[in-house]
């Protein structure tokens, strides 16, 4: 069955949902790839917002995550000091794994969504932090969604928004923060992980039709590609789910 | 102000009153939800400037507040509205040709800062954003700072955990508590000494509401009598809060009012669209708000087959037919 990159995309960050995560997302493909899992791979897995919804019934695909359709059966509607409480509570947000997207990244995983040059005379401005930086902060484990580019893989960030392992081993606890950080960065062309000892962005997988120096080529860093294996291109099953069940008004896809 | 008393007005009287040019201002809802939309209008439309605006992700109200030129300073979380402007057009705009100063929190942050307001503390701590640019980077300079006496001398400080180690935590951000000269919000119901009952998520209007020194509301449903007290566990901020109540049906148009109308799609890709070109940005505020009298006079202009077409349905709270494309 024939995909696009988008679709790619969303199912392979889906994958890495498990059964009983409570999944933070943000808007758009985020949110797509927490109702693809909770379709197709992880039914038992809770969707969570950072304005206070949890477990909504999510008949509609929500455009923001303020939108009313987050709000329909959901197990409490609350707000956004009580969902921010959620991930920083270290029983709670042990189970809590975010999605989160960025304009850049480094080969810690730190993010940038502020701006693009010097903060004070910003060439690009961004949206800024949201939740972004909380989620990343206080949770176990983040995905990230990247386009995969040299000016979005930067060797030095220009505005650290969100935290990844800062600058190496032992940076989080150092600075205060609680364990966790990035486990994945799914972008459109492979999937990278993160390494135990060196907390250095490794590549993890690339899709059918691409090579990891093609991969290499659309990044600043250098980055360790030895581990790499094809990623499996996505089922019938899975791309029937996520068409006719996640979005079938096409408004993400 | 009687605190008792019949808090009902209108809204041109309610802004005129309160909404005064360098004011320190908080809008309620989030991105494309319960924004105080028809307040925002008449701000515009007033031409109140000089605005200290705080806002978490408050999205549309923010962009045509700063489209419109009223807003001096902005300490924000989120300026985007998700789907519709993933970066909110005219804030980029105003913080890239510097026409605004601006001061960036996360969004949690922001929520502590209200709640801190609201609870008569300077500060609270949190674990996020240790280590990063939200830290050490500040928008508002310690002169500026030093000098503007309603703001506070230091963007956030870091502390050493004063109880050692307990809850595992070594050390803490503290963020410094607002107290809003005005919070306005929109709610689906509220009476006429300013009871006020949200359905759906509440944001962080709860903490906004009550760590303003003024707080208008704007509602839906306007009640005369003293309905609301008799399912109080549905309220969620008591009258003693409030200075001004304002009945506005459809005040958050075109953002969405969970159990009575949904966003309209074709008014924000057409906001979005105008948004992008200086010339076109006049024009839209031209016709939609300067050249209209009211929030009724913009409605009409709608047309009612936009209007049924976001009607919420009952049992879901939205326009489940909705076509969002």
């Amino acid at each position: 069955m024939e995909y696009t990159l988008k679709e790619m995309m969303t199912l392979v960050a889906a994958r890495e949902i498990r059964n009983n995560d409570i999944v933070f997302c943000g808007t758009g493909i985020s949110m797509l790839a927490a109702m693809a899992a909770k379709n197709i791979n992880a039914p038992q897995s809770v969707i969570f917002f950072e304005t206070g919804a949890i477990d909504s019934k999510l008949e509609d695909l929500p455009l923001a995550v303020a939108d009313s359709r987050i709000m329909y059966q959901s197990s409490s509607n609350a707000g956004l000091l009580e969902a921010f409480a959620t991930m920083q509570n270290q029983i709670t947000g042990a189970h809590i794994v975010g999605i989160l997207g960025a304009a850049q990244i480094d080969i810690y995983g730190n993010l940038n969504s502020t701006v693009i040059g010097d903060y004070d005379e910003p060439d690009v401005r961004f949206s800024g932090s949201g939740g972004a930086c909380d989620v990343a902060s206080f949770v176990s484990r983040t995905i990230i969604f990247m386009t995969q580019e040299k000016r979005k893989f930067k060797t030095r960030l220009d505005y650290l928004t969100s935290p990844g392992y800062l600058d190496g081993p032992g940076a989080r606890k150092k600075a205060g923060l609680p364990g966790g950080g990035p486990d994945k960065v799914v972008t459109n062309m492979g999937v990278m992980a993160f390494d135990d000892v060196t907390c250095q962005m490794y590549l993890k997988g690339y899709y059918p039709g691409i090579t990891p120096e093609n991969i290499l080529e659309n990044m600043e860093f250098h980055i360790d590609i030895s581990r790499a294996s094809e990623v499996l291109p996505p089922t019938p099953e899975e791309l029937t789910l996520l068409r006719e069940t996640c979005d079938p008004q096409r408004l993400i896809l | 102000m009687d605190i008792n008393s019949n808090k009902i007005t209108n809204l041109k009287d309610a802004v005129h009153q309160y909404v005064t040019p360098g004011c320190h201002l908080s809008i309620g809802g989030f991105t494309i939800n319960r924004n105080p939309m028809a307040a925002v209008y008449e701000i515009i439309r007033q031409e109140i400037k000089d605005i200290h605006l705080y806002a978490h992700s408050n999205g549309q109200g923010v962009d045509e507040l700063v489209g419109a030129g009223c807003i001096a300073r902005l300490e924000i979380a989120y300026g985007g509205t998700g789907k519709f402007m993933s970066t909110c057009i005219r804030f980029r705009k105003a913080v890239e040709e510097k026409k605004i100063q601006i001061e960036d929190y996360s969004n949690y942050q922001m929520t502590l800062r209200f709640l801190a307001g609201s609870m008569g503390i300077p500060f609270l701590p949190t674990r996020s954003s240790l280590g990063t640019d939200i830290i050490h980077k500040w928008g508002l300079s310690r002169e500026l700072r030093q000098d503007t006496p309603k703001v506070p001398d230091q963007k956030l400080v870091v502390l050493d955990n004063p109880f050692g180690n307990w809850c595992d935590t070594k050390r803490v951000v503290l963020v410094p508590a607002i107290n809003p000269d005005v919070t306005i919000i929109h709610v689906q119901q509220a009476d006429y000494r300013g009871n006020c009952r949200i359905d759906g998520l509440t944001f962080a209007d709860v903490e906004q509401a009550k760590a303003a020194k003024v707080l208008i509301i704007t509602c839906e449903d306007l009640l005369d009598d003293d309905y609301l007290k008799n399912d109080p566990d549905r309220n969620q901020i008591p009258f003693i809060h409030a200075d001004a109540v304002v009945h506005i049906p459809y005040g958050a148009y075109p953002t969405a009012c969970f159990g009575c109308y949904d966003y309209d799609p074709v008014y924000l890709k057409e906001y979005s669209r105008m948004a992008k070109e200086d010339i076109l940005f006049q024009t839209y505020l031209d016709n939609n708000i300067y050249k209209k009298n009211s929030h009724r006079d913009l409605l009409n202009s709608v047309g009612r087959e936009r209007l049924e077409n976001i009607m919420a349905d009952k049992n879901r709270g939205y326009a489940k037919k909705l076509d969002r494309r």
